[in-house]
């Protein structure tokens, strides 16, 4: 059913293909930095959350490469690419 | 090393458009997609408006996997638990030639992919364009996986982000404050179910556009267009306002709570969700474009930001075909010069002047400051709530004249700032 469904379970509907490296990094020493809170709101796949620490993590299972984090928190944060060839998502509707 | 006529960078509409014009003048245009199948990284609202590129690719559209004619158009300002509904229809928007279809991009852009190969051009899926070849600042050719392609002209037609345009100085890294973020989910439901729920005969479809609190007032809005057997429901929310305004609200629990309005719930109801994808909109209008053509490259689709967003319609996919045929025909007149300079590339710059394209770019470029204005997607809907609300609300006690239940609204402060807000308007 569609009603009620966790983000998980929407994100687990998708066709995905893995990739060899990480396409997206959050660039090191700048995990606190504040920019990266603005992911946490716009990711649509709820990929960054902040840790007790006050240090914001990225995990990339799920992502739609949209591109949003990479407007919202800029490229001094982010070492932002797209998957390779024939990684990533794949949509079946779009 | 490999050397083609033109290497399209995306097969989206724009580049697929562009090879669609191309190949059948004997040139070797090499289509480099990175997902699986063209369309494999897409996705729309959406809906395809068709006069305006109708004519440009005859013989296309009979065979299309459009969705279905929109029909019935509708408007819903929401306010908490109000919402109020504008329908427009009638024998006239469902009558032939349809004005617009719904679609789904990984279905219509594969299609369209296969009608570009049939006609020689090369496309090539799984390939990431990873940078420009760039020589005596000319550009000629990319780098793909290791591989060095060479052409005389590359088309960016690489989406919303463009990184091509980007690395070739044409356009600055995308800002908040020129791109919306969409997202959407795709929700299964019997094609009968439909056609009862939405009160649809056959291939008729619906445009439902939603504003207000399906955003919290943050500039955007919900949509629902019908599709044959499934539903596309899903938000576009400006990326500055989402991170910056209040009430700070994460991305996907605005669609979870949109989903669950009664208005709402009731339409998907039974439904299974098949799909949940995004992707970011270019909503800087005419001011927000980059340039558009350089030594050896055009930029054509979303790549060149063309995306427009009028309030009543959100528009991308036909710019996205009619640069690309643009395109190509710039590229045409580009080789019978013998010269792909900046200089003779210009070109593509005046033809899309020529076209609908920059003259409704030019027409609404105010479009995108007018609708700054927090009072449309915040107060308005509040207030058109509230206001009937009282008029239709019969009290246990006496009811209160109509002209005093408006006129309580209707404040000096309130006529005052709308007639503000309709001084912007006339801008659009």
């Amino acid at each position: 059913m569609s009603e009620n469904m966790t983000l998980k379970g929407k994100l687990g509907l998708d066709v995905f293909k893995a990739d060899k490296l990480p396409h997206i990094q959050i660039k090191t020493g700048m995990e606190k930095d504040p920019r990266l809170k603005k992911a946490v709101l716009a990711c649509p796949a709820g990929l960054y959350a902040q840790n007790e620490e006050g240090q914001i993590q990225l995990s990339l299972d799920g992502c739609l490469e949209c591109g949003c984090c990479r407007i919202a928190c800029g490229l001094e944060v982010l070492e932002w690419h797209y998957p390779g060839g024939g990684c990533g998502v794949q949509y079946r509707f779009g | 090393m490999e050397k083609f006529d033109i290497i399209i960078v995306g097969g989206g509409l724009a580049g697929l458009a562009a090879a669609y014009q191309l190949a059948p003048e004997g040139l070797e245009v090499l289509v480099l997609e990175k997902g699986d199948y063209p369309g494999a990284k897409n996705v729309t609202g959406g809906r395809l408006y068709l006069n305006p590129v109708r004519d440009m690719f005859p013989g296309l559209w009979g065979k299309a996997p459009l969705e279905r004619f929109i029909a019935h158009e509708e408007l819903s300002l929401l306010a908490d638990e109000r919402s109020m509904t504008l329908r427009y229809d009638g024998g006239e928007l469902g009558s032939e030639p349809y004005q617009s279809y719904s679609i789904l991009r990984a279905k219509f852009d594969r299609w369209l992919g296969k009608q570009v190969e049939k006609q020689g051009t090369m496309l090539v899926c799984k390939s990431r364009v990873d940078d420009l070849i760039v020589e005596n600042g000319q550009i000629e050719g990319v780098w793909a996986g290791g591989d060095e392609l060479r052409a005389d002209v590359v088309i960016a037609c690489d989406g919303a982000l463009s990184l091509t345009a980007e690395k070739a100085g044409l356009r600055q890294a995308a800002k908040p404050e020129d791109y919306a973020l969409g997202f959407k989910e795709v929700i299964e439901v019997d094609r009968k179910v439909i056609e009862d729920r939405f009160n649809l005969e056959g291939d008729e479809g619906v445009a439902r556009l939603f504003m207000g609190e399906v955003t919290r007032g943050k500039f955007g809005g919900g949509f629902l267009y019908t599709n044959k057997e499934s539903l596309s429901l899903g938000i576009v929310v400006g990326i500055k306002d989402l991170t910056e305004e209040e009430p700070l609200i994460k991305a996907p629990d605005l669609l979870d709570i949109f989903k669950q309005r009664p208005e709402i719930a009731r339409l998907i109801k039974g439904g299974q969700t098949v799909e949940y994808s995004a992707h970011v909109i270019p909503e800087g209008g005419y001011h927000g474009m980059g340039k558009l053509y350089g030594n050896g490259i055009l930029v054509a689709g979303d790549a060149a930001g063309l995306s427009m967003n009028i309030g009543m319609t959100v528009r991308g996919m036909e710019y996205a075909l009619a640069s690309g045929y643009y395109a190509a025909q710039a590229v045409l007149q580009a080789r019978q010069a013998g010269d792909y300079s900046e200089k003779t590339l210009a070109v593509y710059e005046q033809l899309l002047n020529d076209s609908f394209v920059m003259q409704d770019f030019k027409s609404f470029q105010e479009a995108p400051k007018v609708l700054e204005n927090p009072r449309f997607f915040k107060h308005y809907p509040q207030l058109a709530g509230s206001i009937m609300r009282d008029l239709y609300r019969i009290p246990a006690g006496p009811k209160e004249r109509l002209y005093k239940t408006v006129r309580a609204y209707m404040t000096v402060p309130e006529i005052w700032a709308m007639l503000k807000d309709y001084g912007g308007i006339r801008r659009i």
